[in-house]
């Protein structure tokens, strides 16, 4: 019997979107996404100025105290360029910024992208690190919560997730102190380095990304990159169980639903092992909102936990923009949010790309 | 085993979910014998057909259990079977079309990958030996631009497409029976019919048995050669395809009451008015 086959043109859409194909359609909308992630960088510049305008914490009182006559107050603030119009303020600052010139901490008076390039680095080290561990540990927790749906394994990882939920942050981070660093001595304790490392980062390693793991490694100082590793254990545990949970719960909310399609069913059907059916076909199917959650988990973390820096010292830029808003040193907190805002959009870019490799229809 | 010997052979298949307010049984004790010949399974929703189904495959999820005094298929008691084992049987030798190509493909594999791994799971194969086979079984289902479509992702394809390729993936493999449940329902009236045609064909061409399980009394009547007539669970009636219109249970003739006909004035159809006695089989 024959049967008129359908025209090529039934597959749509016209132009077959091949494996091959798919690459430079990618990088063709990354370009798009590209022009409209200046336009929002522009927004949060314009937006983060205006905010820390308005804020009624006056800059010219940080600086030049309580006890300065009203002629050094004018002073100051002709010498601040707040005298003059907000938008010319703007376009000054703006102007700054396009050079690279986030202007003069008041507090550490020292320029704040240099205070930021220092911050920062600490700050994405921990918070990779942290979102590691919530992914290495967290997509697996989800999906064997997933397969044994309401039995002990399934309570055992909820349980554990929601105590990850609920436990103050501080709290958790003196008792893994007290523990692992006070009494059992295991891990190294608060900051990134022991003193007795600090002349041998400044010496042997050459600081190239500003994080000491990454450095330390590339200069072959391993005796540095182990002692940084022991500080930041801690500190990233605490973190990333908070991620952890976060991404096991979603991922297992993820995989029970993709677990009930009818795709799963088939694959079961042509005898398929269930662990494929499962790693395979499901996961492949839950990788694509769960971008979005591990991207969402890593953003929180790279603002910088301002509690976790506190309770482990750790120099990241949480710590850094809280003394500086504190302290009314809006050059800081300025350069410190546009970064942070500049990381997140980047991330989100990076999300969006990793997202149409994922998944064939978003492309 | 001689050829007129059943394929597949179910005793006393039951089919219980475990819900709150105890258990319910979708399937209450049936049995059947399919050959190489096409038997069609028809019924309401929630009549139990497509459970009927996964559960020669063992696939009822839990909640669901599937229970059978005896379910034989060729030589081998598939009751008997641990789940390792019964995986050589699902795929290679028993395999199902299911409804609609939209759900039952998955989304982020390419339509290769997909026919690739049916071959893949039940034996080492080259990789030239499976795009050609791939390939060819393509084109047996009247896929003109098989290299094309073996790159392209479920979404890129049209329902009557989808559910083609469904059945290219499905056959591969060269199983002896199978399932098919609603293969076509989900589809444009206008490619039910192609569909149709190129499953009948394969499953003539290859000898093989098909369960076919429709809603559809009248889609089965033209299509198989032996109709099971399920009700709440039950089979209430077996009859030979031909033979539909002496249908002597009251279900099915109720059933075939309903429907509607070409000239048949625009009075209202009738309507099933049920009655207690029907769960009965016939004697």
């Amino acid at each position: 019997m024959t049967v008129p086959g359908p025209s090529p043109a039934e597959i749509a859409p016209p132009g077959a979107p091949g494996g091959g194909l798919a690459f430079p359609r990618i990088l063709r909308r990354s370009a798009t996404t590209f022009g409209t992630l200046l336009v929002t960088l522009f927004g949060l510049l314009l937006a983060t100025f205006l905010i820390a305008r308005v804020v009624p914490i006056d800059p010219v009182l940080a600086i030049v105290g309580d006890r300065a006559t009203q002629a050094q107050y004018e002073a100051a603030r002709v010498a601040l360029g707040l005298g003059r119009p907000l938008w010319e303020q703007f376009i000054a600052y703006a102007g700054d910024v396009l050079t690279g010139d986030f202007g003069r901490s008041t507090l550490t008076s020292r320029p704040v992208l240099q205070d930021v390039a220092g911050a920062f680095p600490a700050t994405l080290e921990l918070a990779t690190l942290a979102t590691l561990l919530g992914v290495l540990v967290g997509i697996p927790a989800g999906v064997v919560g997933a397969t044994h749906q309401g039995r002990w394994p399934d309570q055992l990882i909820r349980v554990v997730g929601l105590l990850g939920y609920s436990v103050p942050v501080f709290w958790l981070g003196l008792v893994a102190l007290l523990v692992f660093y006070g009494q059992l001595g295991w891990t190294a304790g608060p900051g990134r380095l022991d003193t007795a490392f600090e002349l041998s980062y400044e010496f042997d390693v050459t600081p190239y990304t500003g994080s000491i793991l990454l450095d330390s490694a590339l200069s072959g100082a391993w005796d540095v990159f182990g002692n940084a590793l022991s500080h930041l254990v801690l500190p990233a545990c605490v973190l990333g169980y908070f991620s952890l949970a976060y991404i096991a719960r979603m991922t297992r909310s993820f995989m029970l639903e993709q677990l009930g399609q009818e795709y799963v069913t088939a694959a079961r059907v042509k005898g398929v092992s269930e662990a494929r059916v499962v790693w395979v076909h499901a996961l492949g199917n839950a990788a694509v909102p769960l971008i979005t959650v591990v991207a969402l988990s890593y953003a929180t973390l790279l603002e910088g936990s301002v509690l976790t820096e506190t309770i482990f010292a750790w120099p990241g830029i949480g710590l850094y923009v809280t003394n500086a808003l504190f302290a009314g040193d809006f050059n800081a907190v300025l350069g410190g949010t546009f970064v942070v805002g500049v990381a997140f959009i980047l991330l989100n870019f990076l999300s969006d790309l990793l997202y149409r490799i994922v998944d064939p229809r978003a492309r | 085993m001689s050829a007129n010997a059943p394929l597949l052979a179910v005793e006393d298949l039951r089919v219980t979910f475990d819900t709150r307010r105890g258990p319910v049984e979708a399937v209450r004790g049936i049995s059947f014998q399919v050959g190489r010949e096409r038997v069609g399974i028809v019924g309401e929703s929630g009549s139990g057909k497509s459970m009927t189904g996964r559960a020669v495959l063992g696939l009822v999820r839990a909640p669901g259990r599937a229970q059978a005094r005896s379910i034989r298929f060729g030589d081998a008691e598939l009751t008997q079977l641990s789940e390792r084992e019964m995986r050589a049987y699902r795929g290679a030798r028993i395999a199902m079309v299911m409804q609609d190509p939209k759900y039952s493909l998955n989304p982020v594999m390419t339509v290769g990958r997909q026919i690739a791994e049916s071959l893949r799971v039940h034996g080492r194969r080259s990789a030239r030996e499976i795009r050609a086979r791939s390939i060819s079984m393509l084109e047996e289902v009247a896929i003109r631009d098989p290299e094309r479509v073996l790159a392209s992702h479920p979404h890129e394809l049209s329902g009557g497409m989808g559910q083609r390729v469904m059945i290219a993936m499905m056959l591969v493999p060269e199983p002896e029976l199978l399932i098919a449940d609603e293969p076509t329902s989900a589809l444009d009236v206008t490619v039910q019919l192609d569909v149709l045609r190129i499953l009948d064909g394969l499953v003539r061409d290859r000898g093989m048995g098909l369960l076919f399980i429709s809603h559809d009394l009248r889609l089965v009547s033209t299509f198989c050669d032996r109709v099971l007539v399920m009700y709440r669970g039950r089979i209430v009636e077996e009859i030979a395809a031909k033979d539909l219109g002496q249908a002597r249970h009251p279900y099915t003739r109720g059933l075939l009451a309903c429907l509607p006909r070409i000239g048949g004035g625009d009075a209202p159809l009738a309507t099933l008015s049920r009655e207690p006695a029907w769960e009965a089989p016939l004697p």
